[in-house]
């Protein structure tokens, strides 16, 4: 009993400390959180540990021995030019889907916030890609974007200018990729922002309007932007945490290809993991897929404590 | 100023409209060449009614490829069955973390938070070697059991709770109901709000999900939809683009559906629960 900590209960005032009452209510509590405490051994904790020890040798599925290898992985991992390549695409695909999606996500929600018209029409027009099924999208996508018979280029051919070959050539499919994901997800970024505006009290834009914040813009720089700091942490956070999970839109359409243009970082631990079933080294590169989301989440946390005032 | 607020209004509607024009467009593209014949496809990919209905004809080369009924149900009873369990083994574990004092409270609240960084993703290469070794690929277990436990609906449930009253409890105990018979019918009546917004949160993701899918089901008998959907690409020779959208269309349907039909539902539990993804 000595371990109660702020975070994790209410302080009980009222009740009389009973011993006996008080083992009674640990046993309860232990037997209700006992399934979700060994599921979470089971499928995270444990899975967690075996992928770092298998980071760190040369097993592959299908042979029954294995061995440590150390860093071998790791090494190997450092002069892989596959691996080098989806790190570097990745963090080109994130670079252009988070940023363009938060921007247009607040963008279309500061339209929608302040236009009486239709707002619910454009709210569901933006969102249903969020609801819809990527997979399917991605193939619709696939045909829009076809070289010869898609519609984008027809349009294209038609005022004149050539089409790309969008998914089809090394210099335009992480761009056409990077489309599909930010029309994916300004929607979801949208509704967030939607609710961060709803909760800004009205009274402060009046206030800044006495104080001297005339026009919207300067109203919006002095209440808006900072009032919606907090919903832009999180909205930030899960898009570059989403933007570096792609990879739906990359096994449906090019499989990493053409020439590895298109290679990310889970298409690249699946094909290898799960098709070349070099466990071992798949692993090893999850680790560094890991790493990246707890470094990216440690940035959020001192982010939050250092720049949001609410 | 009446006339800057007009033309400030104009540009804000067009903006607005043509925005989502552009979002829409997929799915206006979708419905139509999903009625288009071959022919029609490859010469006139920007009229928007086809000249020739061929909704029939690929609708029923859809069904006829990859049983699309088997694809639906399968996602229907994966999403169901992970909820379920989802849902009855987190909302035990929430309460005792919020309501009871007990001494692991502390180590559990660790695990939630380190849960929450670790996406399949990274659990599916050991999860994978298990169930191979368990000779379970290709099965319902495969495809649920792993997603058994979220750790975010333990976050969720938990800070819910923590803002339910302590005395609607200490009331129910000094009626004589067990700690189980509280989270039955105290708890779990007075948490709807928490769990229809988990419930749009996990389906969501769920239904969705190729990841997992894809590593441990090669047998069609088991796909959820957005492998089957792959299955149908694969099966499906050369550029059979009508026949390609009426199975998006019959895929995408019941999702966009749902979400149309529940729209502030799920706007509010997407705000609740900022759908992690």
């Amino acid at each position: 009993m000595a371990d109660m900590t702020a975070i994790s209960l209410p302080v009980e005032k009222s009740r009389p400390i009973v011993n006996v009452s008080e083992r009674h209510e640990a046993r309860v509590a232990w037997m209700l959180a006992a399934p979700a405490m060994i599921l979470i051994i089971l499928f995270i904790v444990a899975p967690v540990i075996a992928v770092i020890t298998l980071g760190f040798t040369d097993f592959e599925l299908g042979y029954s021995t294995f061995k440590f290898v150390g860093f071998e992985n790791y090494a190997e991992l450092f002069g892989d030019r596959t691996f080098r390549q989806s790190l570097w695409n990745t963090a080109i695909y994130t670079a252009i889907v988070a940023p363009a999606s938060i921007l247009l996500g607040l963008g279309v929600a500061l339209l929608i916030e302040s236009e009486t018209v239709g707002r619910s029409f454009f709210r569901t027009a933006y969102f249903l890609p969020v609801a819809s099924l990527l997979v399917a999208m991605a193939t619709v996508w696939q045909y829009l974007l076809h070289p010869t018979i898609g519609p984008v280029n027809n349009l294209l051919n038609l005022i004149g200018l050539p089409g790309p070959n969008w998914l089809g050539s090394a210099g335009t499919v992480l761009y056409s990729l990077s489309m599909i994901g930010v029309w994916q997800t300004v929607g979801f970024n949208m509704i967030l922002f939607l609710a961060g505006l709803t909760a800004i009290p009205r009274d402060l834009y009046s206030a800044a309007e006495i104080d001297g914040a005339k026009s919207s813009i300067d109203r919006f720089f002095l209440v808006t932007l900072p009032m919606l700091g907090p919903t832009t942490v999180f909205v930030t956070t899960i898009s570059v945490i989403n933007a570096v999970k792609v990879f739906e839109t990359v096994k449906t359409l090019t499989e990493g290809g053409p020439n590895k243009a298109s290679e990310v970082l889970l298409f690249t631990i699946y094909q290898e993991g799960f098709v070349y079933l070099r466990v071992g080294y798949a692993s090893a590169m999850t680790v560094v897929f890991l790493a990246v989301l707890v470094v990216m989440m440690f940035a959020q946390y001192r982010l939050v404590d250092r720049k949001v005032h609410y | 100023m009446t006339q800057t607020f007009t033309l400030g209004r104009a540009i804000r509607l067009t903006l607005l409209s043509l925005g989502a024009l552009i979002f829409l467009a997929p799915y206006i593209f979708m419905i139509s060449t999903a009625g288009k014949g071959q022919s029609e496809i490859f010469t006139s990919s920007l009229s928007l009614i086809p000249t020739q209905f061929f909704y029939l004809e690929n609708f029923a080369k859809a069904f006829g490829r990859v049983s699309m009924g088997t694809l639906l149900w399968n996602g229907v009873v994966v999403c169901g069955l992970i909820f379920v369990f989802q849902v009855v083994i987190a909302i035990p574990c929430a309460y005792a973390m919020a309501k009871l004092k007990f001494g692991a409270a502390r180590l559990l609240m660790a695990l939630v938070m380190l849960g929450l960084l670790v996406p399949i993703h990274a659990t599916s290469l050991p999860l994978y070697v298990a169930f191979d070794s368990a000779a379970l690929l290709n099965s319902y277990t495969a495809l649920v059991a792993p997603f058994s436990i979220s750790v975010f609906a333990i976050f969720l449930f938990l800070q819910f709770f923590r803002a339910m009253p302590d005395d609607l409890i200490h009331a129910a105990r000094l009626d004589g109901m067990s700690e189980l018979g509280i989270v039955m019918r105290v708890i779990v009546p007075n948490a709807w709000p928490a769990i229809t917004a988990f419930a749009i949160f996990s389906v969501v993701a769920h239904w969705n999900d190729l990841y997992w899918p894809l590593i441990v089901v090669s047998n069609q008998a088991y796909a959820t939809p957005p492998l089957g959907l792959l299955f149908f690409r694969a099966a499906e020779a050369g550029d059979d683009y009508g026949a390609l959208m009426a199975a998006t269309l019959i895929i995408t349907l019941p999702l966009v559906a749902a979400f149309l039909l529940a729209q502030k539902r799920f706007v509010e539990g997407i705000t609740m629960t900022g759908l992690k993804g």
